[in-house]
């Protein structure tokens, strides 16, 4: 069967996915943040399939603008996750409940 | 089809041996160096002149016994070595060592492939290196390992920004990422006379790249042991210390190539030029590790951060405002 | 015949991984299974004709970011590495997901474009390769977003800076 857009589209999708179950499941902040960052990766990848389908560079452009936000994401998030552990001694998104009413 | 598969798989060959066996004799070199550098003999006693030393020394290190500690981390702890050797062997699929050349009757291309991100390709691989030291120290369950990889990630990470930095600028003078073109560019003057102080940037943020003294807290043996290497030993150790060493050679070529034009060069025919180049900054390499001693961290950081970034900027600047008004 | 070898393999290893970083206890087995992730990913870049991206994806997320998520997590060691403790919400965020993701497919299976659509090598003119025309289009057309995007970058390492500093 010949290469498509369908199957990268598809792919992505299911790294979109994956992403996303490791975003709700998990309980330590640092793993959601990676699972973030596999769902940029996903749309990193339809952008490139999109680029090569239109035969147009702009989508490539947009990776990189995508991956200086996962960058500008990482250092303020891991920042923040640092200075909670300074506080809370703990990482751990279930136990950081101090807004529940 | 099938005779240039062939072809690669033969140059890949030729290549890795002679990393493997330059590696080897790199140790022999750095102990003769140093060792005339103070005043002493070095190796003498295998083979004349001690030339055998090398090969007894993988020969001990193969026959060893293979010890894992029982804590470790297993799967971690296997895959560390390999991820130090591994990037440093592939990085040197794009380096040209000589300009094409006719031998019976066919063209022979002197490098694996020619890429057109080169450069990057040699940096992104290059910096994956780091996960065999980040890996290993964390694997092996020590404190002294945890230590020596914590400082090697804080360091490598600061340091490839510098080097990243410096080599910018030799790419905007030859206007490609290709290696290949950006040597062909250098026929008329090396870039290291319009880009000394790129080089020298360079120069020392491939020292701290490579964990070598005076840069190397990721293995200081007399505060961490042996830092993320300690609980290593046997095959997994070598793969280590032939990982470092392949490593040099790589940052060592990459400096022939950006800066001192590669393979160009008068009289002698291009690979030994290219071969001289190489073997210049690993004398560099030795005679810093003889001269100077370790840094403290706060002084390696600041020396990261503080001088080498903004030199390594204000020269590109400069070097990007030149670029613009000649062309 | 290569081409299709080439993905499905790197599919299968960014699949496969993916799935490693989601289930994988410990923290620094979920990164190092994100290596994995983004090596097939810039491999699926490079099949997609966008070489100087696989390379920056090299070099940005497996050389930098990852390395300070590693750097995050050797430096806090922290004892929770697993999963939620309620079945139920465990339950609901994996159909949640699936959810999306049957959603994203029908609609691509559904429009008759995506099925046609053909990739291949993009078509350069003589003496420009992947990353010229990169360049070419990055520093002309998209020059007012570039400059945003560095200035986004220095906002967020002053941001990480003030953050993260003891006081």
């Amino acid at each position: 069967m010949e290469l498509t857009l369908a199957h990268y589209l598809i792919l992505s999708a299911v790294i979109f996915a994956l992403g996303m179950t490791g975003v709700l499941i998990r309980k330590n902040l640092i793993v959601m943040f990676m699972s973030l960052e596999l769902m940029l990766n996903a749309v990193n990848i339809n952008l490139a399939a999109f680029s090569n389908y239109l035969q147009d560079m702009t989508g490539q452009i947009f990776i990189v603008f995508v991956m200086a936000v996962a960058a500008a994401e990482a250092a303020v998030g891991l920042a923040l996750i640092i200075s909670l552990f300074r506080n809370k001694q703990t990482i751990n998104a279930e136990e950081l409940n101090i807004m529940r009413g | 089809m099938l005779l240039p598969i062939v072809f690669t798989i033969i140059k890949i060959l030729i290549i890795v041996t002679v990393i493997l066996l330059a590696v080897a004799y790199m140790t022999y070199a750095e102990r003769k160096v140093i060792g005339a550098m103070q005043v002493r003999l070095g190796p003498t006693h295998t083979g004349p002149y001690g030339l055998l030393q090398p090969i007894a020394d993988a020969v001990k290190l193969i026959a060893k016994e293979d010890l894992t500690p029982d804590m470790v981390d297993r799967p971690v702890f296997i895959i560390a070595p390999l991820l130090t050797m591994v990037p440093a062997l592939a990085g040197f699929a794009v380096i040209p060592f000589a300009d094409n050349f006719t031998m019976f009757g066919m063209e022979i291309k002197p490098y694996i492939t020619d890429l057109n991100i080169g450069l990057l390709y040699v940096l992104a691989i290059s910096s994956v290196g780091t996960y065999g030291v980040i890996m290993s120290g964390w694997a092996s369950n020590s404190k002294y390992a945890l230590l020596g990889s914590l400082r090697s990630s804080a360091q490598v990470l600061s340091y490839e920004t510098a080097m990243g930095l410096s080599l910018v600028a030799p790419v905007l003078l030859a206007g490609s990422l290709s290696l290949r073109e950006i040597t062909l560019a250098q026929a008329g003057m090396w870039f290291v006379v319009p880009q000394i102080v790129a080089f020298v940037v360079y120069v020392i943020a491939a020292v701290a790249e490579t964990n070598r003294a005076p840069f190397d807290l990721a293995e200081a043996e007399t505060e961490i042991v042996a830092g993320f290497h300690v609980e290593y030993s046997s095959m997994k150790f070598a793969l280590f210390f032939l990982g470092e060493y392949a490593n040099m050679y790589l940052v060592s070529t990459i400096a022939t190539v950006m800066f001192l034009g590669g393979w160009n060069g008068p009289l002698l025919p291009p690979l030994v030029w290219f071969v001289i180049k190489v073997l210049f900054i690993m004398f560099i390499f030795l005679w810093l590790r003889a001269t100077l001693p370790r840094l403290r961290f706060d002084q390696l950081m600041s020396l990261g951060w503080k001088v080498l970034i903004p030199i390594a900027l204000a020269n590109l600047m400069i070097t990007a405002i030149v670029v613009h008004i000649v062309r | 015949m290569m081409a299709q070898v080439a993905f499905y393999i790197l599919a299968v290893l960014a699949v496969v991984s993916a799935l490693g970083v989601i289930t994988r206890e410990n923290p620094v087995h979920s990164a190092l299974w994100m290596l994995l992730t983004f090596f097939s990913v810039a491999g699926i870049f490079v099949q997609l004709g966008a070489e100087f991206v696989a390379a920056i994806q090299v070099l940005v997320y497996a050389g930098a970011i990852l390395v300070l998520y590693l750097f995050v997590v050797m430096l806090l060691n922290p004892r929770a590495g697993g999963f939620i403790r309620m079945p139920a919400k465990y339950i609901i965020g994996s159909a949640v997901s699936i959810v999306v993701f049957f959603q994203i497919a029908i609609t691509v299976w559904s429009s008759g474009i995506f099925k046609n659509g053909t990739i291949g090598p993009l078509p350069y003119a003589e003496g420009m390769n992947n990353v010229r025309a990169y360049g070419n289009v990055l520093f002309t057309k998209y020059l007012v977003p570039f400059e945003i995007a560095s200035l986004l970058l220095l906002v967020a390492m002053i941001g990480a800076i003030v953050i993260a500093r003891k006081d």
